[in-house]
């Protein structure tokens, strides 16, 4: 038996060869020795590279290992299976596609702005909680999710995961699901576009490059569709060299008469983000949403090579400590709360993203050729999502501890002068001058440094001295303008394209109520839902905005309680289908990362709800302002009775949301409970969801890189193919 | 020296294949394929037809980017 074409008996066990042996145990020590060196070095600096090599080590051994076992021993791929690729070929939705293409576009879809964002935030524990739940994190966790989420949803002809939620679990569980990733879709936009908001305010350079990002994308959407219709590359190649030009000409316009019309509150840029959400989503896609993608998707693989590239030519020295205080206190500014469970909370999509589980079940396993693929394409593309977080986690790390500190505390915490930064900096253990604040925020050419909170502003600093570093001396304000538009303009295809989703989902569950609705096209009811989708996310954004104790400190957590409540019901789901098909054996695989993350994220929506601490619980510190209040008191850093208020309601709203999604997931995991308990007791009443066996007549490789044997039985089929046809 | 330059046509052709595959250029080349081995006599769309009906597909089908 060739080594593709496996069937459901159990392959035989082959020695492996020596090279191998030799090769594999080479890794495994360059891995180990780097770890030993990450975790063991205390008071010396110590190189980035080391943690880049524990991380690689890390990926390599558990990509061999780990998630071969799980597609062979776990799921039984079964490459003599055809997928829904090929059953259900229509050349559009359906369609065979290349290994390594799907690769490209799975790894676009699930890469975002999530990965830079947390382990920047995360960073305040120390560089070493992040990078282990990074690496461990991914391993055990979120390349087993996306994996097995993919592998599940492929042998349902690419259901989505709340079609499978309800199939698996009941009605029960597929409506908290349906509502649950809706909601969370709203937070999740909200802050991405706080962080947007938080990087472009006050900054002439950022908001002009970011604006002109409109009329490129207008330009583009024309030119594909009217001039050369379907030329993207040489479309995205004119994009990507006005954008570059777009960043230069920023600097331009800061030192111009215009510079004032382009330097923009807070405030105004929440409503010119609302309206351009709202428009975004409602015009055609062509126009807007398609070419931006082309944009953003060029602009992040290349950003994101370049700082590989840009590490290793710069090999930058960390700065930050391994485990700060903070991770044991729990009194950190940039977030609330202690080591376990915020950490986890806040690096998010880096390590294991539920997120990820709506691709993975949605356009990815209708175009997968190969069953054994699964384990490339959504084993292998999550943890590249990993390196890019170990990326930004080392670029939030390289930067002076003040610097870092003075740019992620909250504004009430930092007041209003250098000053009074530089003190407050001082009182958290670590030291800045005025003066080297003034100097840093000039090697960038903004106005301030100071609170310049939400993770892209502190990603761009580091960014901008390892480029600079590596590529070269100068040009520092030039790379920190790039990586604010390169990150700004990923976050608002997010924003685009996350509304329109909502959009649908609306329409759709408004549609069960009322026929017309469901009609897509109907304008008035696009109109209606694509409003309501801009309004909610667009509440949560200007809360966040105005909120005085800082908005990124207390919408991140949610936002992250969020995504893993999430990942909590995408592993419910694929721990019931195995323990369904009579895997229970095998259930720890996702069960385990399950226990792992429910624990995590109920400890951490405990916390949220009925903490003590005014600044971790959210209902303790609406008492403590509205207590205030009461008396007509205002608590800093409130400035006035209007902020009481405001904290207020905002408290209130953080703290009924974060009860909310605990109790959704609590519902979803009980009845899940109840399913499996069923499901032991009575196997043979349970009926298979899976599409029937038909036999495939594809023929293509697992990994990467063909075998021998795989070589072989492709030449074969290309020749039965040209015999074939005459 | 010939076979370096070998290598670096090879790769750039790869890297060219790559880009034209996962941009979608080559959607109309398989459409076209896919046309001919079904039904030789069938109408081909355009290109531009193509492109358009393809653009227009994606109004319908909205694509969910991650965080």
């Amino acid at each position: 038996m060739v080594d593709t074409v496996r069937t459901e008996t159990t392959p035989p066990r082959r020695r492996p060869p020596l090279r191998s042996i030799v090769i594999w145990s080479l890794v495994a020590a360059v891995g180990a020795i780097a770890w030993g060196v990450v975790a063991l070095t205390r008071g010396e600096e110590i190189s980035a590279l080391w943690l880049l090599a524990a991380a690689l080590g890390s990926y390599a051994i558990a990509y061999r290992f780990y998630a071969r076992f799980i597609a062979r021993r776990v799921l039984k791929v079964d490459d003599t299976r055809a997928t829904p690729a090929e059953t259900l070929r229509n050349d559009t939705d359906y369609q065979p596609t290349d290994r390594r293409v799907l690769f490209g576009h799975h790894f676009a879809a699930i890469a975002g702005a999530g990965p830079l964002v947390g382990p920047v935030l995360a960073a305040q524990m120390g560089y070493l909680p992040g990078t282990i739940w990074i690496v461990v994190g991914v391993i055990f966790a979120g390349a087993v999710q996306d994996m097995i989420v993919l592998f599940f949803s492929m042998r349902r002809n690419g259901k989505s995961l709340g079609q499978m939620a309800r199939e698996e679990i009941g009605v029960v569980g597929g409506v908290a699901a349906l509502i649950g990733v809706f909601t969370i879709m709203i937070i999740l936009l909200a802050v991405l576009a706080l962080v947007v908001v938080n990087a472009l305010a006050h900054s002439a350079w950022g908001t002009f490059s970011i604006a002109m990002t409109i009329p490129i994308a207008l330009f583009m959407g024309f030119y594909l569709r009217s001039l050369r219709p379907g030329r993207v590359i040489e479309t995205s190649i004119i994009g990507v060299a006005l954008l570059l030009l777009a960043i230069i000409g920023g600097g331009w316009v800061q030192d111009s008469s215009w510079a004032d019309t382009f330097t923009l509150s807070p405030e105004t840029l929440v409503l010119a983000l609302v309206i351009y959400g709202f428009v975004a989503s409602v015009l055609p896609v062509w126009m807007l949403l398609a070419p931006r993608d082309y944009l953003s998707t060029f602009m992040k693989i290349g950003t994101i090579a370049l700082l590989a590239v840009g590490l290793l030519l710069a090999r930058p020295v960390l700065q930050n400590e391994a485990i700060t205080d903070f991770a044991s206190r729990g009194d950190g500014p940039v977030f609330a709360g202690s080591l376990f469970p915020f950490v986890f909370i806040t690096i998010a999509c880096g390590a294991l993203s539920g997120f990820h589980a709506l691709i993975a079940s949605g356009t990815t396993p209708k175009l997968i050729e190969k069953e054994s693929q699964v384990r490339m394409i959504g084993y292998g593309g999550m943890l590249m999502e990993s390196f890019v977080a170990i990326s930004a986690l080392i670029a939030a790390s390289v930067i002076d501890p003040g610097l870092y500190y003075a740019m992620n505390a909250p504004a009430g915490f930092l007041g209003d002068s250098l000053e009074s930064a530089s003190q407050a900096v001082a009182g958290l253990g670590f030291s800045i001058t005025p003066d080297q604040l003034a100097a840093a925020a000039a090697s960038v050419e903004e106005s301030t440094l100071v609170a310049r909170t939400g993770g892209a502003p502190t990603l761009a600093v580091g960014m901008s001295q390892i480029f600079s570093d590596g590529f070269g001396a100068g040009g520092q304000a030039f790379w920190y303008h790039f990586a604010i538009m390169f990150e700004a303009l990923f976050i608002l295809t997010t924003v685009d394209a996350g509304t329109r989703v909502g959009r649908f989902m609306l329409q759709d569950t408004l549609g069960n109520v009322w026929k017309p609705m469901r009609d897509v096209s109907w304008k008035p009811g696009l109109w209606l839902t694509s409003a309501i989708v801009v309004a909610a996310w667009g509440y949560f954004l200007y809360a966040g905005v105005t909120d005085p104790l800082g908005g990124i400190n207390q919408l991140f957590p949610l936002f992250g309680i969020a995504n893993q409540l999430l990942a909590a019901i995408a592993l419910t789901v694929a721990t019931t289908i195995l323990i369904k098909s009579g895997r229970l054996k095998w259930a720890w695989v996702t069960g385990i990362p399950l226990a792992w993350d429910a624990a995590v994220t109920l400890t951490a929506s405990w916390q949220k709800v009925f903490s003590d601490d005014p600044t971790l619980g959210f209902f303790a510190q609406r008492e403590r302002f509205s207590d205030a209040l009461a008396n007509g008191e205002v608590l800093p850093p409130a400035r006035s009775l209007d902020d009481m208020r405001q904290v207020v309601t905002n408290s209130t709203v953080d703290g009924v949301l974060a009860a909310f999604f605990a109790l959704l997931v609590v519902v979803i995991i009980a009845d899940a409970t109840r399913v499996c308990i069923k499901a032991l007791r009575n196997p043979s009443a349970v009926t298979s969801t899976e599409a029937p066996h038909v036999r495939s007549n594809l023929v293509a490789p697992s990994g990467l890189i063909p075998t021998r044997a795989e070589r072989e039985l492709m030449a074969a089929a290309a020749r039965g193919d040209r015999d074939g046809h005459g | 020296m010939s076979a370096v330059l070998t290598a670096v046509g090879r790769a750039a052709a790869g890297v060219w294949w790559y880009l034209r595959e996962v941009s979608g250029e080559t959607a109309y080349d398989r459409y076209v394929e896919h046309c001919r081995r079904h039904d030789a006599e069938a109408r081909v769309l355009s290109r531009r037809e193509f492109e358009r009906r393809r653009q227009d597909e994606r109004d319908r089908s909205p694509q969910q980017r991650c965080c």
